[in-house]
């Protein structure tokens, strides 16, 4: 949004990059109705364009990136966004850990293409969705799908004070136990993927009644295969734990290989 | 001054829409001889990959199509598979389900109007420098916003994709007084949409008018959301089931998106012109009156007036949340389980942005064997481009600067998700200079 600050101190400049992706992380900025008039005032929004026209050169203090890579032309765009960016942060499932469109990943792409438009030669696309670290450094990866517009503040803020922002790793366990949810798992029976999921949406499947399916991707250091015993004592079968895994964060490693041990036995 | 020589208008980066695209509309003289509406969005192939998943995943997975409208995703998915498993839902969760969209027509149609497309009529180039001047509309903008969210947020869990919508019912449905909490704020939000239609009637609009076809679900008695049959002022009334007899969807080289049109007639317009073009005496006498004191008479053939009729959704969207939140008694359980058997179905619901189609066949395990989405923009591309070949022989003369806005300006009165569509936005105009 255009500065009209020329002659004070220069306010930081953010740029937000959109990949393969629902939009759905970058728009989070503009739900935080609060605080958005205060985030602009604090920075300047030098290339948005879900939000403005105006859209400024690099290089920028702050790159926000949402979205995977699934394209020859987006494996050399991220590049260029990581040469205009200082601190280049990624936003949200599918710029962290491949998206729900990583499912591909498992597949023949030149099958879904068919599957899904008439003339496959029109389309140009990877074998893999790819997280943004795949390509590029990444500075912080906020987790999510989608991101917890809270934490997205938190992040910015501290970014701009240069210190470390207050994200949580441990698990969804934790946030239930917090609000004194009594565990569905255990009391009830249901799969929930809360064991082994990073906090910070402040436990809502649980909350609603539901298992945990594991949108803001593995917690620091989880017990995958412990979870899929336990799964399976509740009476799921392979095919519905690997489909558990294989979700919003199905390219996320620990979550990958949780999955395909599923497959093999 | 411009001469016969060829011109293009070019926008490689459409702003203020959701998701990547362009326009390429080339001139030559007085002619418009060329326009293209680029979606360069990344194909995410979602219809193939909900192949082999339970269909109670389809809401979960099918919301990711697009952040703005998850809702409406969800909506035509557990409809469709409703259908397919032959489940009949509570009469509490059909009204929960009007509130539940009524949330994201009033956050979805705030942020357009004015967050996206009011910054043309008053020549900013964003929100944020238009609250230097206008600061008490903004601030108001996003406290309506913010009310819609509300809604969502409390049947949902969160705004955007929230988790709660279920197959057969929600997880978990409120209690009545969680619904009486809204009231405060929606009396606060009707007043505030009423004085949205009055200030959207207000701004200039360009003399623009065409001969559309317009396509919107009608239902008999109530403005639609997720029933009704698929009408259109050309005939067309069929059910869900039928549209993939009556609509073609096209793959055209310059787009990642699939142009739809009317089987042996061609583009036609979904959204909200058409929903109140054909269903503007379903409206609440508040949302009717204030269509009338604006000068709104269906027909409204000016896609660019699409502002004033989403402000007049908006009171319908508020009017039409505190009527349920005055009706609701909540149902004996969350949801009806569906059993997992073979079957196949279709829906269509009235996402903000128009009509949202998908079908479902399942197999005997419940498991999705095919899948089929048609989202609004897509359906709108074709339009679109008709009418900016159209617009932009008016512009010809124009510095190419005000005319290149003029026809972002277009392209934005349909509220484009390209997101959705890829299933898309830079303006491009060719005039050879």
């Amino acid at each position: 949004m255009s500065s009209k600050s020329k002659g004070k101190s220069r306010k930081p400049r953010i740029g937000v990059f959109k990949f393969a992706s629902c939009d759905g992380c970058q728009l989070s900025l503009l739900d935080a109705e609060d605080e958005l008039l205060g985030v602009a005032g604090a920075v300047e929004i030098a290339y948005f364009p879900e939000a403005t026209r105006s859209m400024l050169k690099g290089p920028y203090d702050i790159g926000l990136v949402e979205g995977s890579i699934t394209t020859h032309h987006d494996a050399q765009r991220i590049q260029e966004v990581r040469r205009q960016c200082r601190t280049l942060v990624t936003i949200g499932a599918c710029a962290t850990a491949g998206g729900i469109q990583a499912l591909r990943n498992w597949k023949d792409v030149d099958e879904f293409i068919r599957v899904v438009y008439a003339t496959p030669q029109f389309i140009s696309t990877l074998k893999l969705s790819t997280p943004v670290a795949e390509h590029v450094p990444v500075d912080f990866e906020l987790r999510g799908c989608p991101i917890n517009k809270y934490q997205l503040i938190e992040l910015i803020s501290a970014t701009l004070a240069g210190r470390k922002p207050n994200v949580p790793s441990y698990s969804v366990c934790i946030e239930c136990k917090r609000k004194g949810n009594v565990c569905i798992s255990v009391a009830r029976g249901v799969p929930c993927l809360g064991p082994v999921t990073q906090a910070g949406c402040g436990a809502l499947c649980p909350s609603f009644d539901r298992g945990c399916y594991g949108c803001y991707g593995p917690m620091e250091t989880p017990n995958t295969p412990s979870l899929t015993s336990q799964f399976r004592i509740l009476g799921q079968s392979d095919a519905q734990i690997s489909r558990a895994f294989r979700g919003f964060n199905a390219w996320s490693w620990q979550f990958r290989k949780a999955s395909e041990e599923c497959e093999r036995t | 001054m411009t001469g016969r020589s060829a011109r293009t208008i070019r926008v490689d980066t459409l702003a203020r829409v959701e998701g990547e695209g362009s326009l390429y509309i080339k001139l030559a003289g007085e002619r418009v001889t060329d326009v293209k509406l680029k979606i360069y969005e990344p194909p995410r192939f979602f219809e193939a990959f909900l192949r082999g998943r339970h269909f109670s995943e389809a809401p979960d997975i099918t919301a990711r199509i697009c952040g703005i409208c998850p809702i409406a995703y969800q909506m035509s998915a557990v409809h469709a598979i409703e259908r397919a498993l032959g489940i009949r839902i509570d009469p509490a969760v059909r009204l929960l389900r009007r509130l539940f969209y009524c949330g994201e027509w009033i956050e979805s149609h705030t942020l357009h109007v004015y967050m996206l497309h009011a910054p043309d009529f008053l020549g900013y180039q964003d929100v944020i420098a238009m609250a230097a001047n206008h600061r008490a509309v903004v601030e108001k903008a996003l406290r309506l916003k913010k009310i819609g969210n509300r809604i969502v947020q409390l049947l949902g869990g969160r705004e955007i994709h929230p988790i709660s919508a279920a197959v057969g019912g929600f997880y978990k449905t409120p209690a009545k007084q969680q619904l009486r909490e809204l009231v405060d704020d929606l009396e606060w939000a009707l007043e505030a949409s009423l004085e949205t239609v009055r200030w959207t009637a207000g701004l200039e609009f360009p003399s623009f008018e065409q001969d559309y076809e317009f396509v919107a679900l009608r239902h008999p008695d109530e403005y639609p959301f997720n029933e009704g049959r698929l009408v259109s002022n050309r005939g067309l009334d069929i059910d869900a089931a039928e549209y993939e007899d009556r609509f073609v969807e096209l793959h055209v080289k310059h787009s990642n998106a699939l142009h739809s049109v009317v089987r042996g007639r061609g583009s036609y317009l979904t959204g909200p012109l058409a929903r109140f073009n054909l269903n503007s005496d379903r409206l609440p006498e508040v949302a009717r009156k204030a269509a009338l004191d604006a000068g709104l008479k269906p027909p409204v053939k000016n896609v660019f007036r699409s502002i004033v009729v989403r402000a007049v959704e908006l009171v319908f969207a508020c009017a039409e949340a505190l009527r349920v939140i005055r009706e609701y008694e909540p149902p004996a359980a969350p949801r009806v389980a569906g059993p997992n058997r073979a079957g196949v179905g279709q829906a269509i619901t009235e996402a903000p942005r128009g009509i949202l189609y998908h079908r479902y066949a399942l197999d005997e395990n419940g498991l999705i064997l095919t899948a089929k989405i048609v989202p609004p923009t897509s359906q709108n591309q074709k339009r679109i481009e008709d009418d900016l070949r159209e617009y932009a022989a008016q512009l010809v003369a124009w510095p190419i600067e005000e005319a290149t806005w003029k026809c972002e300006q277009a392209v934005r009165s349909y509220d484009p998700c390209i997101s959705c569509a890829t299933h898309f936005l830079k303006v491009e105009i060719d005039r050879g200079d």
